[in-house]
């Protein structure tokens, strides 16, 4: 017997709604399963991982500031993505564009004006597509793979972070140690709501709607769904991938740099030797969950923020191990995967084995 | 002197290999699996508690083995069977393989391990310089040679790598053909799970013989980047394990020569001369799009 | 189906209440920035956290949140454990010093406790360990067992803490033998075996005999032990990876501590100060010392307990690589200038950098 996967003719509406709904429903017994064998109580494991940090507002703000970089850089990704361009080093974008936003308030502290921060942020954008811009260079230059230099640039910005914060960009009234100087009121993104929501969030969701607009209904979104589906249709129609191919990568760098920026100004308030826990990866987990959609990518985004905040939430609360938490984390993401396919496909068991199949045994 | 720092890097630059040429496989096959870190480290916990339990270093290398076979055997299901994204279910299997393995390993923290005995073959390992460095390894080392040597041949001289390659390059006409591209896929990423197995092997029963967690470091991303460094050619991935290693090893000559570099600078080299040596390689397009897997993170199914 | 979904929601939420009401006296909460399993750093406070749950037993509950990464995450860590109902929140690492007086000022009712930050409060102490009176007894080790003269030092990155310990334990060798050599290496890192292992290999391979590490994976000392040549442990007692090699470790005791404050706290006698201990306190310990002649043991142990005494390794004379006297003859270098070092005494033969 084996398992086979028939094409839909269209997507079913049903399985759009319910793949996430069966998905969660099997992370959820997988969760309580795993609740069970470490000798934890499964429901209340359950409750606390995926329930309770919805029903108070200090974790909700929580997930939406976890939730904000995420959704921003997965937005750039997906504009990479579609097009067929790897860019997986949104992580030293981020890096890198935070660098670049953060020089203001560091090495002219006194420059504190209304215009300060608008410029960190332009800065912030700029420096996230200049980083991403070596990749896509030598990918249209040189024809050099971008999965590999991108990922590389990652470990570069991360020492470059590192140099600068341990020497030149040290607080001198900091006693040595590696971190800059605090930021000042006028370099901080102002905050939104009791908790430490800032600015970034509003900022974010505008991203999503305009990529939104412009995917579904402008040239440009046309161009880059038809340059990643077929490059030769696209050069018939007199569209040039090379240029595609700066754009999309200056563009997820922009937004991997002006996360980067909001969340140092927005949340850390300084630079310190690291400044993100992964983000620029994990992004690429929420574009892909987000399927490459604006909108998607938002409710995305949310899932992940609340895995990792509900993770927190046992660890802290019950003791689970934060190892159990991240095979959680893994299997929801698997879960979701696999229940994505039934939206365009249709699970049958068959018995009888194909003859294409038999008869391909002896050329192997 | 040089002696020994060849016999540094060697250890520094086995782990890469073996990992890095399994995913060439996977990857010749026409699929992507960005889960090697995941798959290494599960190696690494599971070798390490079958060698400490049973006090044998060759049941810790099977085992590892089948943890990473077991491993890559879900993510197989995941994108061949039910024809998720590749890049998202890799990722995802990292994350599940460093939580996984902390889990189990949970027991043996602190706990020395037992390393893998050095092969001395009789009258060459005692030849001067020659001696040390080519006859007196651990067996990983020449497995990792063999594992090369083999994985060569059998892509461009036997009959399997032809159909390896024409489905990582034209999964249609393949299928057309007759071959199981599903089937093709799933052994090649078994092979490839199997390798990261054995390489975690190597990090926890040989490297540093221990177990701890995410010790693998990151050292599966670089054999990700190893496989696009070679493009996709098997003896280049030996240069690139071995430049890759010879560069970590050479920054902390540097340093402790006191050369006064800053040592950020110093540890970005080698990613940094990765970059330079693929730009110089790709810069040479007939060669690199030729050993490209054409169909290199796409999906296939059927038409029946 | 709605109607299904509430009241199971509500079961959940009954069972959650029911066994949040078995409460002790105290909640005592931990940060780290590692897993736990590091045997290092993260691994020596998590058993100090399980001295607490041992010596206070149902009286004080403990929680933990290990791999906390130092960045955006932190400040969510802290709050957290505040919110739940913690009376004393420890954060053990560098980087979540702001983070922690920033939940702080909006807690004032928890305690917290910053391991080696700078930064107090109202309710925000810290505390750190002279770990560098433990690196000065192994520098002189080093110098008495070294036969060609060099040592090799791994090290992480270069924060005062560091290079205090670099400096502590040139003046230890120094004390025996001037001419002694230290090469190091930083390999960017706290934790990554393999890199450590192939730092240690690099410093043998230069001529160094002993190793001494301010990293925290046993690693090197495995190295030493394949290589011949000896080594230090690092936070815990490495002994079992290295027997042959390991001539000492320098552990880091927290227990003590968190018993003291917790039992301040319960008290209600827990005050905010800067702690920074070593030695005398028990909260830097000496791994018993192995493979080691007879005469090179009493040193070493005649000079811990100089230390223990009340003597001060960084006390003059000590001159600055540059040339510059840091201390004149005698004069004990204060508190502020061994929490910030930032020069490395003569005779070392690396660049900070500026």
């Amino acid at each position: 017997m084996r398992i086979e996967l028939v094409k839909r003719k269209e997507q079913s509406r049903a399985m759009l709604l319910l793949s996430p709904l069966i998905a969660v429903g099997l992370t959820l017994i997988t969760a309580a399963l795993l609740f069970i064998v470490t000798g934890k109580d499964p429901a209340l494991g359950l409750y606390k991982f995926f329930i309770e940090p919805l029903t108070d507002t200090w974790s909700l703000q929580e997930i939406v500031v976890k939730a904000t970089p995420l959704i921003l850089i997965a937005c750039g990704l997906s504009v990479c993505f579609l097009s067929n361009n790897w860019n997986i080093g949104a992580e030293g974008q981020f890096v890198f564009g935070a660098i670049c936003g953060c020089f203001l308030p560091i090495l002219f502290p006194e420059f504190a004006n209304g215009a300060t921060l608008p410029l960190m942020l332009l800065f912030g954008a700029l420096g996230g597509a200049a980083w991403a811009f070596i990749p896509a260079i030598l990918k249209t230059r040189f024809n050099t793979n971008e999965i590999l230099t991108s990922l590389m640039l990652v470990y570069v910005a991360g020492l470059l972070l590192d140099y600068l914060v341990r020497g030149p960009w040290r607080d001198p009234g900091g006693f040595n140690f590696p971190e800059s100087r605090i930021f000042s009121d006028a370099a901080t993104l102002p905050a939104i709501g009791d908790g430490r929501m800032s600015l970034s969030a509003p900022i974010a969701l505008i991203v999503v709607v305009v990529l939104a607009i412009v995917l579904a209904r402008t040239m440009k979104g046309f161009e880059i769904r038809v340059m990643g589906e077929s490059p030769r249709a696209g050069s018939f129609a007199g569209f040039s991938a090379k240029k595609l191919t700066l754009f999309a990568f200056a563009f997820a760098g922009a937004m991997a740099g002006l996360a980067g920026t909001m969340e140092v100004s927005g949340s850390l308030n300084q630079l310190l030797p690291s400044i993100s826990p992964g983000y620029g990866f994990t992004a690429i987990i929420v574009a892909f969950l987000g399927r490459l959609n604006p909108v998607g990518i938002l409710v995305a985004g949310f899932i992940l923020a609340l895995s990792y905040i509900g993770g927190e939430a046992v660890q802290a609360s019950m003791g689970v191990s934060d190892k159990i938490a991240s095979v959680i984390q893994g299997l929801l993401l698997f879960y979701v995967l696999a229940c994505d396919t039934l939206i365009l496909y249709q699970v049958r068991l068959s018995r009888a084995r194909p003859a294409a199949i038999a008869g391909e045994a002896e050329h192997v | 002197m040089f002696e020994a720092v060849l016999l540094t890097v060697i250890t520094a630059a086995t782990p890469l290999l073996i990992a890095a040429i399994g995913e060439l496989v996977v990857e010749r096959s026409g699929v992507l699996n960005l889960g090697v870190e995941g798959m290494m480290i599960m190696g690494a916990v599971v070798g390490f508690a079958v060698a400490n339990q049973t006090g044998s270093g060759s049941l810790g290398v099977v085992a590892a083995i089948g943890a990473g076979m077991a491993m890559s055997a879900l993510f197989a299901f995941l994108v061949l069977v039910m024809v998720t994204n590749q890049v998202a279910s890799g990722l995802a299997l990292t994350i599940l393989g460093l939580g996984l393995s902390g889990m189990i390993g949970e027991a043996f923290i602190g706990v020395p391990g037992l390393k893998l005995p050095e092969l001395h073959i009789p009258f060459l390992s005692d030849l001067p310089f020659i001696g040390p460095v080519v006859f007196q390894q651990d067996a990983l080392v020449y497995v990792a040679f063999a594992l090369v040597a083999g994985v060569s041949y059998m892509l461009f001289r036997t009959r399997m790598g032809l159909v390896l390659r024409s489905v990582g390059d034209n999964h249609a006409s393949a299928h057309a053909l007759g071959y199981s591209v599903i089937k093709v896929r799933f052994l090649a990423i078994l092979f490839g799970g199997a390798c990261a197995g054995l390489a975690g092997a190597y990090m926890s029963l040989a490297y540093t013989p221990q177990w701890v967690e995410n010790m693998t470091a990151g050292r599966g991303w670089i054999a990700l980047a190893l496989v696009v460094f070679a493009s996709w050619l098997p003896w280049r991935v030996v240069a690139g394990a071995y430049l890759f290693g010879a560069v970590t090893v050479l920054t902390f000559h540097a340093q402790a020569q006191g050369f006064g570099i800053p040592s950020q600078f110093l540890s970005s080299l080698p990613y940094l001369a990765t970059i330079v040596v693929l730009v110089l390689i790709s810069a040479n397009r007939r060669l690199t799009l030729v050993n490209t897997p054409a169909c290199l993170g796409k999906p296939f199914v059927p038409d029946r | 189906m709605k109607n299904v979904l509430k009241s199971a929601v509500a079961g959940l939420a009954l069972m959650a209440g029911a066994s949040a009401a078995n409460a002790a006296d105290l909640k005592a909460c931990f940060v780290y920035v590692g897993p736990v399993g590091d045997f290092g750093w993260s691994y020596q406070h998590d058993q100090g956290r399980l001295s607490v749950e041992e010596h206070f037993g149902d009286r004080v509950e403990t929680a933990y949140l290990e791999s906390v990464k130092e960045g955006p995450d932190a400040e969510r860590a802290i709050e957290r454990f505040a919110r739940d109902g913690c009376g004393i929140i420890f954060t053990t690492s560098f980087g979540f010093m702001n983070p922690t007086i920033k939940v702080a000022a909006k807690y004032p009712d928890v305690k917290f406790e910053h391991a080696t930050g700078y930064k107090t409060a109202e309710n925000v102490a810290t505390y750190n360990s002279k770990f560098h009176q433990g690196r000065y007894i192994i520098g002189q080790i080093a110098a008495k067992q070294s036969k060609t003269g060099v040592a090799g030092y791994i090290a992480s990155f270069p924060i005062p803490e560091v290079v205090s310990g670099i400096n502590a334990f040139m003046l230890g060798a120094q004390s025996v033998n001037p001419d002694f050599q230290v090469k190091v290496v930083w390999v960017n890192t706290w934790f990554d075996p393999g890199k450590e292992a192939d730092a240690a290999k690099a410093l043998i391979d230069q001529g160094a005999d002993v190793i001494s590490q301010h990293t925290d994976s046993t690693a090197p000392l495995q190295v030493a032990q394949e290589r011949g040549v000896h080594g230090f442990g690092q936070a815990s007692d490495m002994i079992a990876f290295a027997p042959d090699a390991q001539y000492t470790s320098i552990i880091d005791e927290w227990g003590p501590y968190y018993i003291h404050r917790v039992e301040e706290v319960l008290n209600g006698t827990w005050k905010s100060h800067s702690s920074w201990e070593g030695l005398a306190e028990g909260h830097v310990v000496m791994a018993p010392y192995t493979n080691l002649p007879e005469d090179v043991v009493a040193m070493a142990k005649a000079t811990e307990q100089k230390i223990i005494d009340g003597w001060e390794p960084f006390t003059g004379p000590i001159t600055k690589q540059d040339g510059t006297v840091a201390a004149e003859d005698g004069v004990r270098l204060d508190d502020g200038a061994i929490l910030g070092m930032n020069w490395y005494v003569k005779g070392i033969d690396d660049k900070l950098p500026q």
